[in-house]
């Protein structure tokens, strides 16, 4: 039972290893639990098994599968059930008869797992009759409809109030990897690309040096370092207006914890794709532009570059001079993006667009291409890669 | 022995069988969750319940996981070289010992907390793995190994600003102490305040829980920021019809000094009171 329970884990991709089993066994074995309740089995598998509080959402869900014996939860999250489909939509009044006839469908086990085979095959809105998930039906699921054991779904309060398992609870839901972003943390994500050296004023002593100089000299004879700091270099281009004002709010996050996190950073806007000006200040972008050259000969090649954008355009607007929407340039979005890449080793791609959709924009697949596959979505986890990319 | 929980805290069912494993099973337990949840208190409140003794190991940027284990001295070993001291010949007089030392020698079982794990470098925690896990390390400096007589029990707590490695986190337990409910709210803050008026806790709870709610709250108030809040509501003698009073110019709460720890966040609550009242004024 345990070991299927492990491997579960192991397939719902958290990241569990036989080490961790071990010691649940042992608790197990020496009695850690003084009661055989499920739930102190709960909480003492989730504390040895679970290790960073993002999974702890996928491990409810693992849980309840394996030990409920219910198909699968994770395919049940895919076909959830629109509200409005179970919204009031009028009482339906039965005779007596009618309700005796409901009264013999099984138990409330029964009906859970009833319950999960229909979820399953429905995929249609439905209303009345007397199987399917809608309003005002005799079937046992759905809401505002007449079944003695009825699981209500979509309504404010169960008849039953029977109480949730912990672990069903999900409390843990917005912890999840790439649903909450903030800057503390983007900051965190970020403080992956660390690369700490010794520049600047000496102002530490070197006990190493110190020791070894005074030995050798046969004096006393100080050394001193400069202090470790992160020396990280970071050049950024952010995509403005159009359709990236849709994600105005996450850049502004990204912006602010990318400004306290690296000391040495720059900054750009472009719009769309890379031409031959960028520009630091939005209002005056048509006054005061910079040559793309000049930022490309001013930052050394140690920079990290890191593109923001949706990369949402027409293809031409990437392949062909003068493809670019707000005015006939010379050279190609795509000769741009390649010259960076060839000034900068270090460069990656974040996108705000969900990675589900990367497929379906062929300007995207253009510049996923350009940039050799670094492209990343702008979730923790992606700036969590991209910047593991960048330290290569 | 059991941790139970003690009379000044409120442990949850799951954090008390996280804690016993560890305890049992004489492995580390790190400990997360938002600030001012009572990670640190934690430690604390589990020595005191066992009658332990608590050996804290404060973890900054700086901290070395040698520094855990022991230090040599070197420069002033080299002063009184140059001074004909006669201690010089005896290293161990140059080694000061470290916090995990300290916990591995004492004459009974005792409580290390490893605070804020996360401060220190990525490299920290790996540093440890093996003093962690056999309870014993080697001093070159004089050839000994110290070893634990009774394996302490580890208490680790993080505040999530780094991640640990895994091979760091395979070998510990796990606890993630998740913002308390209501329920367990009113506990806490009995056990704090107990002869508290029942109706100035319901009102303060929801402003608390609003504040929470406030989307675009830079700092959320903390249970620790609650009670701190509560002390100050009841010294100043502010009764539950003052929180409850709907006063459009007194929709910021009184001595929100204590809940709202950052001036952008009182800008915030200033501006939607002002746009509260100006709505207030057009209906009127």
């Amino acid at each position: 039972m345990f070991l299927n329970f492990f491997f579960d884990l192991k397939n719902a991709n958290l990241p569990v290893s036989l080490k961790e089993y071990l010691i649940l066994m042992e608790a197990m074995d020496k009695n850690v639990l003084d009661s055989y309740k499920i739930d102190d089995f709960y909480y003492l598998s989730r504390s040895t098994l679970v290790k960073d509080e993002r999974y702890l959402d996928k491990f409810d869900k693992v849980f309840s599968h394996s030990f409920k014996g219910l198909e699968n939860t994770s395919e049940v999250e895919n076909s959830e059930i629109p509200e409005e489909w179970l919204r009031l939509m009028g009482e339906k009044h039965l005779s007596e008869e009618e309700k005796k006839l409901i009264k013999s469908l099984g138990g409330w086990d029964k009906l859970m797992e009833t319950l999960q085979q229909r979820l399953q095959e429905q995929k249609k809105r439905h209303e009345g009759g007397s199987k399917w998930i809608g309003t005002g039906g005799t079937s046992p699921f759905g809401a505002n409809g007449y079944n003695p054991e009825g699981i209500r779904i979509g309504q404010s309060e169960s008849r039953h109030k029977k109480a949730v398992k912990v672990w069903d609870k999900r409390e843990f839901k917005n912890l999840d990897d790439d649903v909450e972003l903030g800057t503390r943390n983007i900051k965190i994500a970020l403080r992956r690309l660390r690369k700490f050296a010794r520049e600047g004023a000496e102002t530490e002593l070197d006990l190493d040096g110190t020791i070894k100089s005074t030995a050798h000299k046969g004096y006393i004879d100080v050394k001193m370092v400069p202090e470790r700091r992160n020396k990280i270099k970071v050049l950024i281009f952010f995509d403005v207006g159009g359709s990236m004002d849709a994600h105005i709010k996450i850049c502004e996050e990204l912006f602010s914890a990318a400004r306290t996190e690296f000391k040495h950073m720059e900054y750009f806007y472009f719009h769309n794709c890379l031409y031959d000006y960028v520009w630091k200040d939005n209002a005056r972008r048509y006054n005061e532009h910079q040559s793309t050259w000049d930022v490309l000969n001013k930052y050394p090649s140690d920079y990290k570059v890191i593109f923001v954008g949706d990369a949402e355009m027409s293809p031409y607007e990437v392949t062909y001079p003068g493809g670019s929407v707000e005015y006939l340039n010379d050279e190609s979005g795509e000769t741009w993006l390649s010259r960076t890449l060839g000034t900068y080793a270090n460069a990656i791609w974040l996108n705000p667009v969900p990675r589900e959709y990367w497929d379906r924009i062929a300007s995207t697949t253009v510049i996923r291409q350009i940039f050799s596959d670094r492209m990343f979505p702008l979730t923790i986890e992606g700036i969590d890669h991209a910047m593991r990319e960048l330290n290569k | 022995m059991k941790f139970e929980g003690t009379k000044s805290y409120i442990a949850t069912e799951d954090l008390k069988v996280a804690v016993n494993a560890a305890i049992t099973l004489e492995r580390p337990i790190i400990v997360k969750g938002e600030p001012g949840t009572g990670k640190t208190m934690l430690a604390h409140e589990v020595a005191s319940s066992l009658g332990l003794n608590i050996i804290t190991w404060h973890i900054k940027s700086t901290t070395k996981a040698q520094q855990g284990l022991y230090e040599y001295d070197a420069v002033s070993r080299l002063r009184d070289s140059q001074l004909g001291d006669k201690k010089v010949s005896d290293i161990s007089n140059y080694i000061s010992k470290g916090k995990l030392w300290e916990a591995f020698e004492s004459p009974e079982r005792s409580i290390l907390l490893i605070d804020e794990i996360d401060k220190a470098d990525i490299e920290f925690p790996n540093d440890l793995l093996l003093e962690l896990d056999k309870m014993e390390f080697f001093v070159y400096e004089t050839g000994k190994t110290i070893k634990a007589k009774d394996r302490p029990i580890v208490i680790i707590t993080s505040n999530n600003e780094k991640e640990l490695p895994d091979a760091f986190l395979r070998r510990c337990f796990f606890h993630y102490i998740k913002f308390p409910d209501m329920d367990t709210m009113e506990k806490i803050v009995q056990v704090h305040f107990p002869d508290i008026k029942k109706n100035l806790i319901r009102e303060a709870f929801k402003i608390f829980y609003d504040i929470r709610d406030v989307p675009g709250v830079k700092k959320k108030p903390s249970t620790s920021e609650l009670i701190d809040w509560l002390k100050l509501l009841m010294t100043d003698d502010i009764d539950a019809k003052t929180l409850m009073e709907k006063d459009p110019n007194k929709l910021i709460p009184p001595l929100h000094g204590a809940l709202l720890k950052n001036e952008q966040d009182v800008h915030l609550f200033e501006r939607l009171a002002f746009i509260s009242r100006r709505e207030n004024d057009n209906s009127d």
